[in-house]
């Protein structure tokens, strides 16, 4: 079987984003980027899965600008086997990147989509169940464990109530939470291995996909900013403080 | 622009967060209609609020668990009469609604927490550091909508109830079993006075030692950060932030968190902040109302005593 598996390069999750001054974006200039969190950790299951003999081979996948070939050498440094580029500069939005995603499977035939739940700058949580939908498939979302076994997947998905467990028919899509695994590093004589690993750039127009946006941001701002508090400096303060507010009766 | 919202429910009780879906619904100007995929005990419970003219009830086995593969088809197939369907931004709102995108062709907007007008929505992007205004241009809207956003419709309604059938199994997945945490306090999302701890807690035991009395004395739901989580002191179901669940309660007490932007994400639109954390830098405190550098395992059970 072999996995397919989307990463999106993003503005990296230690920085925190600055909105542009004349409101049409968030300031991504000289701006460090990487692989999504969730992205890893979908690679890192994909391997393992591959390292359990439940699967033969890791395809990463991603849209975006010529750059994201760095977060494609990052999957092929972990050790994904090859890798493919749909290479725009336009933003494309989940139900694209959906329609993208579904005629790269129709190519490549793949037994699972193991993906990211969220890109953690649009915060979408989309773009595995609408490539399900599209496709006709099963969704483990939110993935906490994930056990193949024959034709279909067990996955333990990470829900408000708990811990909710479905079985899927394979073929089938998991979107990966943070708690699925922890993904390993690549090391060194494998960054330098992944300069030779195949990586195939194509272009939405190549897949027959029409990327138009269906949204449009009229303006992004900055969130309401919290009034200055205090420092109290003893706990007898800070009853005070919280009964003089009314947070306390 | 009729409008038909997803019911949040456990199979027995109706959420909350379905009647604050029912406001957001309520300002697109139409009717809204309310669709509830489990037992007619629920869609009583749904017909009975404020501003909802009609309740469709799907009390078919195969979406009794809110199975996306049979669910959506069914919304996507009731949708010819609608012109948007709201889901609340839960896990099972956030599973079946781009589904339902999807099948429409239509892009969705995710944990909308504002409406400025039929097309246009403003939402979180960027764990909640920019506010996006975006305006729709699809024939139908498919929203996420954020709960905390937006005030709970009230009771007193009485909407006609109306069985919809034909939800069948789509055959592409099944439900095996649900590990439902159990408490007696309140539900995280909805709850008053929320308590959190983080990493500080150094263990299970020592996180319920510590926070649970706390917790107790202010009649609190128990939140926690992902370092909380991830290291096992409390269930995955108690994590604040952008990627666990978004709370807003009146006061909001952050024990031994230092406070990363993605928790911050979960929880700045609390009324009161407060910090706990020995760490004067920590970034916690550029967002709390009242902060108190110390050493939590000293203040929190003086503050228990003393509240
Ligand atoms: C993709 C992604 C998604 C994420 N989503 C979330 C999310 O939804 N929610 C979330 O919370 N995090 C999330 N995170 C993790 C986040 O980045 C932080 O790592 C996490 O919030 C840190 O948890 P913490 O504050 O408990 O731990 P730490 O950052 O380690 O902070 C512990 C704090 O405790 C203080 N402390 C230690 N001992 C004491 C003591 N005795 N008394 C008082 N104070 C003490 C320290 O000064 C420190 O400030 C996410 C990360 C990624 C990459
Ligand atoms: N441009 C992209 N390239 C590759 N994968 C993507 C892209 N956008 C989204 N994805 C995948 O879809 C997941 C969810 O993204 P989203 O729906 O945008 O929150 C991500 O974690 C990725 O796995």
């Amino acid at each position: 079987m072999k996995i397919l598996v989307p990463v999106k390069r993003v503005i990296d999750y230690n920085l925190k984003p600055r909105v542009k001054a004349d409101g049409t974006g968030v300031d991504l200039a000289n701006v460090k980027m990487s692989m999504n969190p969730f992205d890893e950790i979908a690679v890192e299951e994909a391997l393992r899965l591959k390292e359990k003999g439940a699967a033969t081979e890791v395809v990463a996948v991603s849209i975006g600008p010529a750059k994201a070939q760095e977060t494609l050498r990052t999957a092929l440094a972990m050790g994904a086997d090859r890798a493919i580029l749909v290479e725009t500069d336009a933003e494309v939005e989940p139900l694209a990147v959906a329609k993208i995603l579904q005629a790269i499977v129709a190519e490549e035939a793949p037994g699972m989509v193991v993906m990211g739940k969220q890109a953690i700058d649009d915060d979408s949580n989309q773009t595995g169940q609408m490539l399900a939908a599209l496709l006709g498939w099963g969704q483990g979302t939110f993935a906490s464990k994930v056990d193949v076994t024959g034709d279909s997947v067990a996955v333990t998905r990470e829900v408000d109530a708990g811990l909710e467990t479905v079985s899927l028919k394979l073929p089938a899509i998991v979107t990966t939470d943070l708690r699925l695994n922890e993904p390993r590093y690549a090391s060194l004589p494998n960054i330098m291995k992944a300069k030779s690993k195949p990586l195939a750039v194509k272009k939405p127009e190549d897949l027959g996909v029409d990327i138009a946006p269906r949204l449009k941001v009229l303006k992004v701002s900055e969130p309401p900013v919290r009034k200055a508090g205090v420092m109290v400096g003893s706990v007898d303060e800070l009853v005070a403080k919280l009964k003089e507010m009314g947070a306390v009766a | 622009m009729t409008a038909l919202v997803l019911a949040e429910h456990d199979g027995a009780k109706l959420s909350a967060a379905t009647n604050a879906i029912v406001t957001a619904a309520a300002k697109l100007g139409g009717p809204v209609h309310v669709l509830v995929c489990g037992p007619q005990a629920v869609a009583d419970q749904a017909a009975k609020i404020a501003g909802v003219e009609k309740v469709l009830v799907a009390a078919d086995a195969a979406v009794a668990n809110q199975l996306a593969e049979n669910v959506a088809p069914l919304v996507a197939g009731l949708m010819g009469a609608y012109d948007a369907f709201l889901a609340p931004a839960t896990t099972t709102g956030k599973n079946v609604a781009p589904r339902v995108a999807a099948l429409l062709d239509v892009m969705q907007l995710s944990e909308v927490i504002g409406v400025e007008g039929p097309k246009t929505f403003t939402r979180p992007i960027y764990a909640g550091n920019a506010i996006a205004t975006v305006e729709s241009s699809d024939p139908k809207l498919v929203l996420t909508v954020r709960a905390t956003a937006f005030d709970k419709a009230g009771e007193g309604g009485s909407a006609a109830v109306e069985a919809v059938g034909g939800a069948a199994d789509a055959g592409l997945s099944s439900f095996v079993g649900l590990e439902a945490s159990k408490s007696e306090r309140p539900e995280l999302t909805s709850a008053g006075t929320v308590v959190s701890g983080g990493r500080a807690l150094k263990d299970a035991d020592t996180f319920a030692q510590v926070i649970a009395p706390l917790a107790d004395k202010l009649g609190a739901a128990i939140g926690a950060s992902r370092a909380a989580v991830d290291a096992g002191y409390i269930g995955n179901d108690h994590q604040v932030g952008q990627t666990g669940k978004i709370v807003a309660p009146s006061l909001y007490v952050a024990v031994g968190i230092s406070g990363a932007i993605q928790h911050l994400a979960g929880m700045k639109d609390s009324k009161v902040i407060v910090a706990i954390n020995k760490d004067p830098d920590a970034p916690i405190f550029q967002v709390a109302d009242v902060g108190l550098v110390g050493d939590l395992f000293t203040v929190v059970p003086e503050l228990v005593a003393k509240l």
